[in-house]
């Protein structure tokens, strides 16, 4: 893969997963309601509140509302998901929030992914004879119906996880194109609206709801985006590069938010 | 399975009647799963009148006498909690001891409990809205084998909204809850849901079947000899299960005098006659967390993780940890005993620095 100039004078001083850490912090805006799942996503919301964010509301599928993260939760439903927090309620209760409308971003990881945003947590290979068991939808299929901006952090961009139909559709992102998440019952203006990849971040366009490169991180092609995907990947008229992470949030992220590197890495 | 989108059918429905033979003059779609611990809401209703009663009695048991009376081979069971965390461990423990077998679980973030009921060989049938993972620790090595393997089978998908909410149509004993969620997925082709035009608003909904499982475990901070239960944290869905489900097992970390439950009633999750049997067992989540008491013991989901790689060393860890005790208390003192319940409680209250030893 070919170097931008500029990085073969100044090699980056974080890894790739800090730096989709970093992304997923800042595609989240103070003051709005983010619905976080396990992994880089609560990483990402963590950091996210103890820089441009104080005020951002995080959820929990388990019940957790509002917390003030004080370290990184091992999971979703542990007591540091509510440390310091508004309310520790019951599942039913966030997801008819959600379902409701109170929920601006939702937060996922996905093991494979096709052009219009639709996700595999489930299986690799056929279900009842899987390749791989995954463990299913969890709250993704749940997060995917009801998020306003979903937001998606597939960590390993491919030719095998960027695929032409996936192995079986857990989680609806557009579905077959636009109009088709309203035709199929979900509830309007919802959907995929980012997907952070180690390449580059990406949207959707409006008129067909597939998949379109918004920008490219320091260093990477176009190329590199397209032979890392089975589907083609539309370009923009304008296309940007990736924010260079602030000192300041590397450290935050390595001090403060996941200091023994669980997702990070060291 | 069909082969275009429902809602590219244009009026087309589904065929007269179900594999049950109900008639379906208005379902779009229905999911392939199999549809478990499902009853007519009269039938379920029946059954809470012959089978509850609003006359309290003292429910306190064994351990051993309440997965004996309570758990049967082929029984539907369910697990309170979330993750690793509020589990009831010693049930799961006693389970595995007594050897049940062909037990059908509930997958609702369904984790650290459902890897050792599977990788003991106890469950063989799971209903799927997280299974065979341990969050940021990871997959589950024994029971991803054993689905992998074809020995325990995947019957039906659902999501995490799916599942809780088919505690709460058993709960409001109704037949099903409709819902906005699943719609135009795969995880809901393979459900037991299924998909009409509500007749409101003319789009599709999801219809989430009601769940009545056969028995459910739930572990609480404190409850009554009646079992009137207290939850100092996130009920998750144990509100609703606890409801639903036609047989339920408190165990709690305490038992407290009545008294203390009518001091303040609103702090009560569970009310008694919903309940069967009550067990006192003090850190009866171990190794899972028990929120404000004591956190995760990592380095024994480690070794579980570790060991549960091979059959071999499933093997090990059940004979070490779960034969090889004869009690909860035995068990406790294996894994550390005051030390270390100790050291969890520092570290539920971040004095301890985190330990992550599963991680590669």
């Amino acid at each position: 893969m070919k170097e931008a100039p500029h990085m073969t004078e100044n090699k980056p001083n974080y890894n790739i997963r800090e730096y989709l850490a970093y992304l997923g912090a800042v595609a989240l805006e103070d003051r709005k309601a983010v619905f976080v799942g396990t992994g880089l996503p609560i990483i990402a919301a963590m950091l996210a509140q103890k820089t441009h964010a104080p005020h951002l509301l995080i959820m929990f599928e388990a019940g957790g509302i509002g917390p003030n993260l004080p370290e990184l939760p091992i999971s979703v439903g542990e007591s540091r998901t509510f440390h310091k927090g508004l309310i520790a309620t019951s599942m039913h209760d966030i997801m008819s929030l959600s379902q409701a409308g109170y929920i601006n971003y939702g937060f996922l990881g996905a093991a494979q992914m096709d052009r219009y945003g639709n996700i595999n947590t489930t299986v690799i290979g056929d279900h009842d004879h899987p390749k791989t068991r995954l463990p299913g939808s969890g709250g993704a299929a749940d997060v995917g119906s009801f998020s306003r901006k979903l937001i998606i952090i597939a960590a390993k961009q491919s030719k095998q996880t960027f695929v032409n139909k996936v192995d079986f559709l857990t989680t609806a992102g557009y579905l077959t194109g636009f109009g088709a998440r309203e035709k199929a019952g979900l509830p309007r203006n919802t959907g995929p609206h980012r997907v952070i990849t180690q390449i580059g971040v990406y949207g959707f366009r409006e008129a067909t709801k597939e998949l379109e490169i918004v920008s490219l991180h320091p260093g990477e092609t176009l190329e590199a985006a397209q032979a890392n995907s089975s589907f083609p990947i539309h370009i923009p008229e304008v296309l940007e590069t990736s924010p260079t992470p602030p000192p300041e949030y590397l450290r935050i992220l390595r001090e403060e938010v996941d200091p023994m590197g669980i997702v990070i890495g060291k | 399975m069909r082969h275009a989108p429902y809602w590219d059918l244009k009026g087309e429905r589904m065929s007269i009647t179900d594999k049950r033979g109900v008639p379906q003059s208005n379902v779009l779609l229905e999911g392939q799963g199999e549809l478990i611990g499902w009853y007519d809401p009269d039938d379920a209703r029946d059954w809470v009148i012959q089978n509850k009663s609003s006359q309290r009695k003292n429910n306190i048991v064994s351990i051993e006498e309440a997965v004996k009376k309570y758990i049967h081979d082929g029984d539907y069971i369910a697990s309170g909690g979330f993750g690793h965390v509020r589990v009831s461990m010693a049930i799961v423990y006693e389970i595995i001891r007594q050897k049940k077998r062909n037990l059908v679980m509930a997958g609702k973030t369904a984790v650290h409990d459902l890897d050792l009921l599977v990788g003991a060989g106890c469950v063989n049938k799971v209903e799927a809205a997280y299974s065979f993972g341990h969050e940021m620790r990871g997959l589950s090595p024994a029971s991803r084998r054993k689905v992998e393997s074809g020995e325990c089978v995947v019957a039906a998908e659902t999501s995490n909204a799916g599942y809780q909410w088919r505690f709460l149509a058993g709960m409001m004993g109704l037949s099903f809850i409709p819902a906005r969620t699943l719609l135009g997925t795969d995880t809901l082709n393979h459900s037991s849901c299924k998909v009409i035009e509500d007749p409101f608003t003319g789009k599709p909904v999801a219809l989430i079947p009601a769940a009545y499982p056969d028995c459910a475990f739930i572990h609480v901070h404190r409850c009554d000899m009646y079992g009137n239960s207290q939850i100092d944290a996130n009920s998750v869905e144990d509100f609703e299960l606890a409801r639903c489900a036609r047989h339920l097992i408190i165990t709690t970390e305490e038992i407290v005098d009545e008294e203390l439950i009518r001091r303040e009633p609103w702090r009560t999750i569970i009310p008694f006659m919903v309940v069967d049997a009550v067990v006192q067992v003090p850190y009866g989540s171990h190794p899972c967390e028990m929120p404000g008491l004591y956190y995760y013991d990592e380095n024994h989901i480690a070794e579980w993780l570790d060991l549960s790689r091979t059959e071999e060393g499933t093997q090990q860890y059940l004979h070490k940890y779960v034969f090889g005790v004869r009690s909860f208390d035995e068990y406790m003192e294996l894994v550390g005993g005051v030390r270390q319940m100790s050291y969890l409680k520092r570290r539920e209250f971040l004095q301890e620095p985190m330990t992550a030893p599963w991680r590669k």
